[in-house]
């Protein structure tokens, strides 16, 4: 736990970036609040913390120029998925022609991480805040948070959101079906233009054309939740924490073989090996590591506890940090068939538009369910190969990200459990293929599963 | 983002296709096999090189060809 001193008031910002948090080297920045006190943080809460919203600093007609500005010196990354600059989204939205929109992505919909959810949970005008100077920055008309339908969270947030007043920009909830690609960007503009919550074929990018034809900002409620402080607390306050491509300080989802299973905060940089003990360390001996979320990596532990959690160190591993999910596979486990059983989820969540998708997702959960259940014999290696070809056909060929997930997710199980493929091939699988779930799908009955 | 130089002739023209409207009925890869192959379920496979300029006549009766108007060719001059 850390100690906050008393929160100071913040009333006065003579200039942008010039309030100092309560604790400006603390590791809990998204998280201090919940920290401090356990509870949620309601508005006064909030503000008691980080002060007003600082529009005021950013005055005048060049103040919202000069809010990107900050945020792109920042070095602030998306917290989506991609890892994409904000500062060079908010440019290309800003430079439309038209008024854009802002969406703030707090649907979530990948199975392995928890962090939307807990952030929304206890920070939301944290987020609310960085929906609203995003909209400010880029000239938006509206500010638009996206969460699953029956969340209860879309209840907390029309609360927080009717708690408010005198923001710039009008702010409301949307509710999008609860479909793994329903939350990708263009999916998220189709579905508030059309009702269809399906992705649509870029160009246009959803920055081009999206709601009503507008350009439009959609951003993680994450990334919009470190935004808020930026823009308080300046860029040179953010990059104290993290590496210099990976500044500040990430919310990552811990679940599996850890004691602690949780969301925890961790600067950037910080080692799986690290991130694992925060988490209460191995619950049993480990085997593995699911990197990025259900269209992430898996890395071989405890060689992969080395790795820091930045975009260039994961990518030298050949991973991503993706969504910053870590799910822990116990050495008593399957990761051949872990994979497999997820590759059937995805595959059936395919949006079923794009051919390579449609029809390549369930080859390859085939391929490989066929692999693990040495259901072919003899034919094994024949099957291994195709898989590797349908693998490589596949790679770009939708519409959207959410194919190239399933492969990289495949790919890194052939490479990391590799002697494993040779085993089930053989027909002596390890004993774990039959056990019970490790990486719960949405449908399980397994505890866990959302 | 750097491109490739253009060419005397269409030089960084390239091949796209939309597949979401592409129906996989493999016209294209009949009209320019050099450039446009198939998958296993019958959807188009690009060259992800530019359009040679001898081949860009060919690629664009392909795109006049597809059915659906998933097929595009861009920066061709
Ligand atoms: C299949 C699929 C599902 C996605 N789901 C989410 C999601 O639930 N939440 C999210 O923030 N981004 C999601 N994304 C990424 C978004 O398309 C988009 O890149 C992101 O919201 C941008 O925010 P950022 O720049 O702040 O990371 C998804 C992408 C794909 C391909
Ligand atoms: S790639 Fe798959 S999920 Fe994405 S739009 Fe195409 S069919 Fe849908
Ligand atoms: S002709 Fe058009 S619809 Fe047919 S495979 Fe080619 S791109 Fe797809």
């Amino acid at each position: 736990m850390v100690r906050v001193p008393r929160a100071t008031p913040h009333q006065v910002m003579a200039a942008a970036g010039q309030a100092r948090p309560a604790d400006p080297d603390s590791p809990y920045r998204l998280l201090a609040g919940w920290v401090d006190t356990g509870r949620p943080a309601d508005l006064a809460a909030h503000q008691r913390r980080h002060g007003p919203l600082p529009v005021p600093a950013y005055p005048g007609r060049a103040g919202p120029h000069r809010l990107i500005g900050v945020v792109d010196r920042s070095g602030l990354r998306g917290r989506g998925g991609a890892g994409f600059p904000t500062g060079r989204k908010l440019t290309a939205v800003a430079a439309g022609r038209r008024r854009p929109i802002v969406l703030a992505n707090g649907c979530e919909g990948e199975p392995a991480s928890r962090k939307d959810h807990v952030l929304l949970s206890v920070a939301p005008h944290l987020v609310l805040d960085g929906a609203i100077l995003a909209a400010y920055a880029v000239g938006a008309e509206e500010a638009v948070v996206c969460l699953h339908a029956q969340d209860p969270l879309a209840d907390t947030l029309r609360a927080a959101i009717a708690a408010r007043s005198g923001d710039p920009v009008p702010l409301r909830v949307a509710e999008v079906p609860d479909r793994y690609v329903a939350s990708e960007a263009s999916a998220l503009v189709n579905f508030l233009n059309t009702g269809d919550p399906r992705p649509t074929a870029k160009p246009p990018r959803p920055f081009e054309r999206g709601v009503r034809g507008r350009p439009t900002l959609v951003d993680n409620v994450e990334t919009l939740a470190h935004l808020a402080m930026v823009a308080r607390y300046g860029p040179e306050w953010f990059r104290r924490l993290g590496g210099p491509d990976s500044p500040g300080t990430t919310l990552v989802t811990v679940t599996g073989a850890v004691r602690l299973p949780g969301v925890y905060e961790v600067p950037l940089g910080t080692s799986i090996g690290q991130v694992l003990e925060l988490a209460g360390g191995a619950a049993e001996e480990l085997q593995a590591v699911l990197v990025g979320g259900y269209g992430g990596s898996w890395l071989p532990l405890p060689s992969g506890g080395g790795i820091r959690l930045t975009h260039a160190d994961l990518q030298a591993a050949g991973a991503s940090l993706g969504v910053a999910a870590l799910v822990v596979l116990p050495a008593r486990g399957c990761g051949l068939a872990e994979t497999a059983r997820v590759l059937r989820y995805l595959a059936g969540e395919s949006a079923a538009q794009c051919g390579p998708c449609m029809f390549g997702l369930p080859a390859i959960a085939a391929d490989l369910t066929a692999v693990v259940e040495g259901a072919a014999g003899r034919r094994g290696g024949a099957v291994l190969d195709r898989l590797g070809g349908r693998l490589e056909v596949i790679r770009g060929r939708g519409a959207c990200a959410h194919p190239d997930g399933a492969v990289r997710l495949a790919s890194s199980a052939l490479r990391v459990f590799g002697t494993d493929v040779r085993r089930h091939l053989s027909g002596r699988p390890c004993p774990w293929a039959a056990g019970g779930p490790r990486l719960p799908v949405p449908g399980d009955a397994a505890p866990g599963a959302r | 983002m750097s491109r490739p130089a253009a060419g005397r002739r269409g030089g960084d023209a390239r091949l796209g296709v939309n597949p979401i409207t592409c129906r996989a009925h493999g016209l294209c890869a009949e009209l320019l096999p050099e450039l446009i192959g198939l998958d296993e379920w019958g959807y188009p496979i690009l060259a992800a090189s530019p359009v040679p300029p001898q081949l860009l006549e060919m690629a664009r009766d392909a795109v006049a060809a597809c059915p659906t108007l998933a097929l595009r060719l861009s920066g061709a001059r």
